[in-house]
């Protein structure tokens, strides 16, 4: 069976420029079918990778809800003896389109002095990078399990530590009522100063 | 001799920007110029032609689909309780995600009009003859990957369209042989519907299948590339490049095809801005419908256009049960492709092309045939005149249908029987078409109350947003009342009897507005109160209350008008209605009226006064929600009608161990419904 457009290597028919480059009204031609065929393609490209791009990007439009004082427990149920006490943190939670209606959040740790009203209350998110600090009984003191940072009691630093800052202290008020409320914010992890995080 | 060294010697021109000398490193290293070289410089013979756009136009068409689809992947969660909800984020809150979701879901149908021309083009130039014969099985088989791809994606978005016309062809691919059930299983990912369904569907859609396509694609190209572009005989032309000529042509082929989709994207926003209307960009692009729902029936299932006309062929199979589906699902369409497999063979023999060109346009046609039967079937009532056919449709009516009895009513008329009965035929078809439509509008309303609740201030719950439809009284009061209380009761608006008809027909009071100062008008209203929206079609006709309103109530001396403004007033407080403006001073007067032995109290209890539980139905809270599930749950019960009650089942009360008809959430759902009490957004 003839076949005479058949089988080719494009080596055979390599394009002979020079030929073309003689006729200056082809080799314009020629650059204007270059020029359009690359506008053409790239513009038909364009609305799915912007399209794409657009929607990837969306995750920076959205921003944390403003930090509001949340009650947490009972001024009852923390004892004066100065020692902290771990209390989940409940609030109303979003995740992208499902609500979770009063669902623990994080947790915080709980202290007041003998006799006092006020309550010191510290967030249990390490300050390095964001692991869930234990409160080791034996050794009186705070311990973050991933990379060992130490704290006292009161949330100040034990040298050496990975933490570049001291635990975060949250902002915490007791109502009449006696119900100790928390304005439950999170800050930057792995730096030395205390930063919201937007 | 180096390399550079042999590069000069080759009299290659030696560049010396510092681009020019980082390609020549890479080219060096990698031999990348050739490779391009060999890419564009492919010879076309014959000259470009816009015919042979098709092949490139798919790569473009399947690259859109990779880029969307990853990005979409970046939003999507494929289970049951995610699926719809993710797809409607996208939607409707994710910047720019109605466009990306747009761009996917109508280059997928564009997909399958440029196979079908691909296909055309490559059988009509009969391309697939020696040597291409393995590259032209390999296009069936993309093709058959593309299909898939098409039918897998339909699902994903977890809605009632895609959910049912999953259905149907997973249960289809059951009625194989032997294979089938632990096929369909396989495919479903365990014996219901579920969670594993879409991640199933998801892992064949975005990952198995394409990256299977990506294998023959490549294969396909390569194939391409070694036998060179078939041309279209004669050729009358000088040969030309590939790169620019034909790729010029693709080009503008690619963007002509993205204009289109992008056309029928914004369509809808250009029409809505022309006509000053505010645009909805989560309304533009692919379709959302409510959410996938095994309970609620889905009379709008269809599958997507272009398996439109499988859905018809199967039609012509009806009555031969199972044997006529897998005829129709699997026989045929199984046969259709085993002779396009064997087209580069039948094409050697002498009219073999011809033969398979025949075929091809044949089955194109027989396709468009089906599939303009499918839509004329569900269409038809757009266009088909009813009211040409009002004389057959009332002869339907009184004849039940039933020739003996039309013969008899047209007094023997043989010419006019036979064009009645062909009228009745044509009656048929359009009322089974008004109900087609129907369920498209009702399933458009549902899917549109979807979003809305989805965008409640408290979102979705976390058990997904199935849970928030079937607790929205809005969308479920209407079924249930229709359902269970519309054998009786109507409920039209009587000032609109065209809008929002639930139930139009009754034997009992109609229920529209029950418990509003306008039903209470109605019923204190002496040539109302034994109408059919009342109680004329009851027990209750000739009862004490019908004989109140129309002997005492017009008695102006005793009950002037200003006292029954104070009683519609008094009682729509009651149901918590609004109390109209210029009544609204008469509530506390027209409490003590209802409260007064010789006015209301003389039958009914309220608040404590009137006469005692049992005569009347109790008017304390009347119409209000307690008191409508009060009555609905019970209406024997001494508070509301007592053996007096007509008709009316005690919808919640059932003998001990027994189901009642209706549970306490749904008669909820019912009442609130009834008073109007669902959630509407804020207006912006």
């Amino acid at each position: 069976m003839a076949r005479p457009h058949g089988n080719n290597s494009a080596a055979s028919v390599r394009p002979d420029d020079r030929s073309r480059g003689a006729d200056p009204l082809a080799a314009r031609r020629e650059f204007m079918a270059k020029v359009v065929a690359l506008a053409c393609g790239g513009l038909a490209t364009i609305p799915p990778v912007v399209a794409g791009l657009w929607a990837f990007l969306d995750p920076l439009r959205r921003t944390r809800g403003a930090a509001s004082f949340l009650s947490v427990a009972d001024l009852a149920a923390i004892p004066d003896d100065g020692l902290p006490r771990q209390f989940p943190v409940i609030a109303d939670r979003v995740d992208a389109w499902t609500g979770f209606a009063a669902e623990p959040v994080g947790a915080v740790y709980l202290s007041r002095e003998q006799g006092s009203r006020e309550v010191r209350a510290l967030s249990a998110t390490c300050p390095h990078a964001g692991c869930f600090i234990d409160l080791e009984k034996a050794t009186q003191c705070f311990r973050c399990p991933c990379h060992n940072s130490s704290f006292t009691l009161d949330g100040n630093i034990v040298n050496p530590s990975p933490s570049p800052r001291a635990m975060d202290e949250l902002e915490c008020r007791v109502g009449g009522n006696g119900q100790v409320e928390v304005k439950w914010q999170k800050y930057r992890a792995g730096i030395a100063e205390k930063v919201v995080q937007g | 001799m180096s390399r550079p060294a042999a590069r000069a010697a080759s009299g290659q021109p030696s560049r010396k920007g510092v681009f020019g000398r980082l390609a020549d490193f890479l080219d060096d290293r990698t031999g990348y110029r050739a490779v391009v070289h060999e890419a564009l410089y492919e010879r076309v013979p014959g000259g470009a032609r816009w015919r042979y756009v098709w092949g490139s136009t798919l790569v473009f068409a399947f690259m859109t689909q990779v880029i969307t689809g990853l990005f979409l992947w970046a939003n999507y969660s494929p289970s049951a309780q995610t699926a719809w909800e993710s797809v409607y984020y996208i939607q409707h809150e994710v910047a720019g995600g109605w466009l990306l979701r747009g761009i996917h879901h109508f280059m997928a149908q564009a997909m399958v009009v440029l196979l079908a021309l691909h296909l055309l083009q490559v059988v009509i130039d009969g391309a697939y003859r020696a040597p291409r014969e393995v590259n032209f099985w390999l296009g069936l088989v993309l093709m058959m990957l593309v299909l898939g791809m098409a039918l897998t994606g339909y699902l994903l978005p977890w809605d009632q369209k895609g959910y049912w016309a999953t259905i149907v062809a997973t249960n289809l691919a059951g009625i194989v042989p032997f294979a089938g059930p632990s096929l369909q299983q396989l495919v479903i990912g365990g014996p219901e519907y579920g969670h594993h369904t879409l991640t199933r569907f998801f892992a064949l859609h975005a990952g198995f299948l394409p990256a299977t396509l990506v294998m023959f694609l490549v294969v396909h190209l390569a194939l391409f590339r070694k036998h060179g572009l078939h041309a279209k005989r004669p050729i009358t032309k000088p040969d030309a490049m590939f790169w620019p000529d034909q790729v010029l042509k693709d080009a503008v082929a690619m963007l002509a095809v993205m204009a289109v989709i992008l056309g029928v994207i914004l369509m809808p926003a250009l029409r809505a801005m022309l006509a000053g209307e505010v645009v909805h960009l989560g309304h533009l692009g692919a379709e959302l419908g409510a959410p996938a729902d095994p309970s609620l029936p889905y009379a709008a299932a269809r599958p997507e256009w272009y398996f439109l006309f499988l859905f018809q062929f199967l039609k012509v199979f009806e009555g031969w049960g199972a044997t006529g589906e897998f005829f129709g699902a699997i026989v045929v369409p199984g046969l259709i492709m085993t002779v396009m497999a064997l087209m580069p063979i039948v094409g050697n023999w002498r009219l073999g092309h011809r033969f398979n060109v025949a075929f091809t346009l044949a089955i194109l046609a027989g396709v468009g045939l089906l599939t303009a039967m499918a839509l004329n079937e569900d269409y038809s009532a757009l266009w088909v005149n009813r009211a040409s056919l009002a004389e057959a449709e009332k002869l339907h009516d009184q004849t039940g249908g039933d020739a003996a009895k039309l013969v008899a009513a047209l007094g023997g008329d043989n010419a006019k029987v036979a064009a009645i009965k062909r009228q009745w035929k044509t009656l048929e078809k359009v009322r089974r078409s008004q109900a087609y439509l129907d369920a498209v509008k009702l399933a458009e309303a549902d899917a549109a109350r979807a979003v809305e609740l989805a965008g409640r201030p408290e979102r979705i719950p976390p058990a997904g947003m199935l849970e928030l439809v079937r607790r929205d009284p809005l969308s479920q009061g209407p079924r249930l009342f229709a359902q269970h209380c519309g054998s009786c009761h109507a409920h039209v608006d009587p000032l609109a009897p065209d809008a929002e008809v639930v139930i139009a027909k009754s034997s009992a009071a109609n229920l529209h507005g029950f418990g509003s100062a306008d039903w209470m008008r109605g019923l204190l209203d002496a040539n109302q109160v034994a109408g059919p929206a009342y109680f004329g079609n009851t027990a209750h006709k000739e009862g004490d209350m019908v004989s109140f309103v129309r002997d005492d109530l017009t008695d102006e001396a005793t009950w002037p008008k200003g006292d029954i403004d104070a009683v519609v007033a008094a009682m729509a407080a009651e149901a918590g209605r609004p109390v109209p403006q210029e009544i609204a001073g008469l509530v506390d007067k027209g409490r003590e009226l209802v409260a007064a032995s010789d006015r209301c109290g003389g039958c009914h209890a309220f608040r404590g006064n009137g006469t005692d539980l049992g005569a009347a139905p109790d008017l304390t809270g009347w119409g209000g929600r307690d008191w409508l599930v009060g009555i609905i749950t019970d209406p024997t019960h001494e508070r509301f009608y007592g053996d007096q009650n007509d008709r009316m089942p005690s919808f919640g009360k059932a003998a001990e161990g027994a189901i009642p008809p209706l549970s306490r959430e749904q008669i909820d759902l019912i009442a609130d419904w009834l008073r109007g009490e669902w959630y509407r957004p804020a207006q912006h």
